[in-house]
């Protein structure tokens, strides 16, 4: 089942023609790599998909994404609705200056939930799903800025999975963690694709293959090549992904 | 003596004659106050604090200018706190693009720069008389209100902007609105600053002194003002009456009136810089 | 939270910005409108050139000379304290002192500022006054001199502390050119560094002359309120904003003559103060352009 569809997606920054023409569709309950050299667009795709982008202002989209179905770029779409469906972990973790349980509860208050009950629940599920709960159990109501850097993005996930998505983003999540916390980060994301679909983008082509079912490889904009994970290490159609793959270049 | 020396002499001159000049002004201050002390001290105690104006220096006091002021204090705290962060608020987060906002704030940069008494004389013609206030504590405090406001709006402006963007980030992430991210993200982390901010305005408002007496604030007030719309006095005019006058007595009650003054303004500076400084190690995670 | 929420939200916050255009086009509107009907009554000629201000007295003269060499005055004698004092203060914080120690004194200096109008008032009448006829022939207990002085401290860091980001935003290797030749930080400094912050530093002055020229009490109460046309610093003199105190001060009807002078003197008033802030204004978006 697609859920998300990219149909001739032409992005710019004003002037500058940051993603050419891309065509991409992601099934359901997978683990998505997009990789390629810095400036190639991948994380501006990432963020094509939850409009974050729409905070800049010479930025402009051309072409459709489809999530569900649905074009997001539609006209009549309320992006706070589609943001609780596609929800996205940042590169740098940026939790709240707020206590764990509230950086948790934060999704669920925006969208205007008040039962006390449900929201508890709530909390102490995504801390689970987010293999953080018996780190945090007993220290709820503390600074979430008083956590460790790979605890504060695995707090990130939580935040992001209490408001149930379907889709997560995640730009480059463990690049400023330690190795232990990124095989965390790595393990959780293998158990999350039972649930989730999840999207995300790396420098480490390692990762990428470890984690990920697909792999796209962007280039100056464009989409290369976007096969399974294992026969585009293995075996790259194109010969731009054989040199990235290979180190030549990026 | 050799070009190179008397360079190096007027080089080290200056050194001194730099630190001179920094202390010289701390230093004039130092013995002003030294001087009100000295004059005024003594004057202070319950009775002075607690009685009314009089024709008598010995039995005046200035209960009617305190709680005056801290009525003013009060009032224009109500009009210009909301007034000003809210404009804040919409030129730092909503205002970015449109025209609009540049007009107004290079109208801000105005406002800051016009003298206090032409606050005055707005007041005067649209609080007291268009808007049939009277000489009362509500024209007095929309005067204040209106010549604190640029402070309070530019306050908020740079606490707001100390606000790292990934915060702002992970709220629209999450699903919030721009005003969910504003309430309940940017305004808790700006608070601090916005405090500091709001404090110096305010300290700077109950020092002000002529925008009062253009509006009719009167220097004799025999009567504790227990409404808005009362007339009223403040300390700053109070202090200005009794040193208008040529008798020693009364310019004893001035300097005691001035302590108080003083005390009151360091006070809230003192907070403010507090504040400020805890404010600012908070913002820097 | 519904979007037509949010909307109503945003037309509430841009309304409260709106309120500070509508303090300006009140301001100006007062006085526009007060002045108008002044003018009705007395002739802009007699208004600049007569050089008698005595709308209060029986022998009705309008001239606006005697408050405007009251203002020029005590303005000119508070520069002439605040400019070099100020100067100096920014050259060393800014070429000799160390961070730590500008960082402590910059606040310190900042107190200057904080105190209010009416104490330094006092300053000048019981302290500065009294000093100074200790060894000035012929100054009178009221007298612009003290005034002058007083208001001069009191923008001190006006002009110190702008002069010296000003200073602090010359590029070092301007510096580094200058000491490599050998010469010293005073020559430096003032060869090199104050005339490449020479713009930011005219800001600071002009922004120091608008903030004297509409000062009110510290003359109102140590320069006496005699309009009298003189440059001579021992004697009393008025300025604009001291006389629409005067006025204020006393019973004068509403509507007539005399209550209109003061918005008269307004006009003036905040005509010479906006040219000055507006011609901040656009130096110091020049000189900033020049760093960018």
């Amino acid at each position: 089942m697609k859920v998300i569809v990219a149909e001739d997606v032409n992005a710019y920054y004003g002037d500058n023609h940051v993603l050419k023409n891309i065509d991409l569709s992601i099934n359901e309950h997978t683990v998505t790599a997009l990789i390629g050299p810095s400036g190639c667009g991948k994380s501006t795709f990432l963020r094509t998909l939850n409009r974050m982008n729409d905070y800049i202002d010479s930025f402009r989209v051309e072409g459709k994404i489809r999530i569900d179905g649905k074009n997001i770029y539609g006209n009549k779409v309320r992006v706070e609705d589609l943001r609780q469906k596609v929800g996205m972990v940042f590169q740098k973790p940026n939790p709240f200056p707020k206590s764990i349980f509230e950086n948790v509860a934060y999704g669920l208050k925006v969208q205007g939930t008040k039962d006390k009950k449900f929201i508890t629940e709530r909390v102490e599920k995504s801390l689970h799903q987010a293999a953080l709960w018996n780190e945090v159990k007993d220290i709820l109501h503390k600074s979430a800025l008083s956590l460790s850097g790979g605890q504060q993005q695995r707090l990130c996930i939580a935040r992001t999975l209490a408001v149930k998505p379907s889709i997560v983003l995640m730009d480059e999540p463990a690049s400023a963690l330690d190795p232990i916390s990124t095989a965390k980060i790595e393990e959780l994301i293998m158990e999350l694709k039972e649930k989730y679909t999840i999207v995300i983008v790396t420098h480490n082509m390692q990762q990428a293959a470890r984690v990920s079912d697909r792999t796209a490889f962007f280039y100056l904009g464009e989409l290369v090549e976007y096969s399974k994970t294992a026969d585009m290490f293995t075996n790259p159609k194109n010969k731009r992904t054989e040199n990235y793959i290979t180190g030549r270049f990026g | 003596m050799s070009r190179l020396r008397r360079n190096r002499i007027i080089d080290t001159g200056f050194r001194y004659v730099g630190i001179a000049a920094t202390f010289f002004g701390l230093v004039v201050l130092a013995v002003f106050i030294f001087n009100i002390l000295q004059q005024g001290l003594g004057r202070i105690d319950g009775d002075f604090l607690t009685s009314l104006p009089s024709r008598r220096a010995s039995r005046a006091g200035i209960l009617t200018a305190w709680t005056g002021t801290a009525w003013i204090l009060f009032l224009t705290a109500l009009i210009a706190i909301p007034l000003g962060v809210a404009a804040g608020i919409y030129l730092e987060e909503y205002g970015k693009k449109n025209r609009l906002a540049r007009i107004i704030e290079i109208n801000i940069a105005n406002l800051a720069g016009v003298p206090s008494i032409i606050y005055g004389l707005l007041g005067l013609e649209l609080f007291v008389r268009a808007m049939r206030m009277g000489s009362s504590l509500l024209a007095g405090a929309s005067t204040l209100s209106l010549l604190i406001l640029p402070i309070i709006i530019v306050a908020t402006r740079e606490a707001i902007k100390a606000v790292p963007n990934t915060l702002r980030e992970a709220s629209y992430g999450m699903g919030a609105t721009r005003w969910q991210t504003i309430w309940y993200q940017v305004l808790p982390a700006a608070s601090g600053g916005i405090l500091t901010g709001v404090i110096l305005a305010l300290s700077r408002a109950i020092g002000e002194t002529a925008p009062l007496i253009v509006i009719g604030a009167l220097a004799y007030v025999p009567f504790v003002a227990s409404s808005p719309m009362d007339e009223f006095t403040v300390l700053p005019m109070q202090i200005f009456n009794w040193i208008s006058r040529p008798q020693q007595a009364f310019l004893v009650n001035g300097a005691a009136a001035i302590i108080i003054l003083l005390a009151i303004t360091f006070c809230m500076n003192g907070i403010a810089v507090y504040l400020r400084n805890r404010w600012q190690k908070k913002i820097n995670w | 939270m519904k979007k037509s929420t949010e909307r109503w939200i945003e037309r509430g916050l841009a309304l409260s910005a709106l309120i500070t255009i509508l303090t300006t086009a009140g301001i100006i509107w007062v006085l526009v409108s007060e002045s108008w009907k002044f003018f009705k009554d007395v002739s802009i000629f007699e208004f600049l050139t007569d050089t008698e201000w005595t709308p209060l007295f029986a022998n009705k003269h309008y001239g606006i000379l005697p408050l405007l060499s009251g203002t020029v005055l005590t303005t000119l004698i508070a520069i002439l304290t605040a400019l070099p004092l100020g100067i100096v203060i920014a050259v060393y914080l800014s070429e000799y002192s160390g961070p730590k120690f500008r960082k402590t004194i910059k606040p310190a200096l900042e107190i200057l500022a904080a105190v209010p109008t009416v104490v330094y008032g006092f300053f000048a009448l019981t302290v500065v006054t009294p000093f100074l006829q200790s060894f000035i022939p012929g100054l009178g207990t009221f007298n612009a001199l003290s005034a002058g002085i007083v208001m001069g401290i009191m923008i001190i860091p006006l002009i110190s502390s702008l002069s010296e980001d000003a200073l602090f935003a010359v590029p070092k290797s301007l510096r580094e050119a200058s000491f490599g030749m050998g010469a010293t930080r005073f020559q430096t400094a003032f060869r090199v560094v104050v005339p490449a912050a020479s713009s930011g530093i005219l800001v600071s002055v002009i922004l120091a002359i608008s903030r004297a020229i509409g000062e009110t009490m510290v003359v109102a109460i140590a320069a006496g309120q005699q309009p009298n046309l003189t440059l001579d610093p021992r004697q009393a003199v008025e300025t604009i904003t001291t006389y629409i105190v005067q006025v204020s001060l006393g019973d004068v009807q509403h509507d007539s003559i005399e209550y209109r002078t003061i918005f008269a003197a307004g006009i003036t008033l905040f005509l010479f103060t906006f040219a000055l802030n507006h011609i901040s204004f656009r130096l110091k978006r020049r000189y900033q352009e020049q760093y960018e």
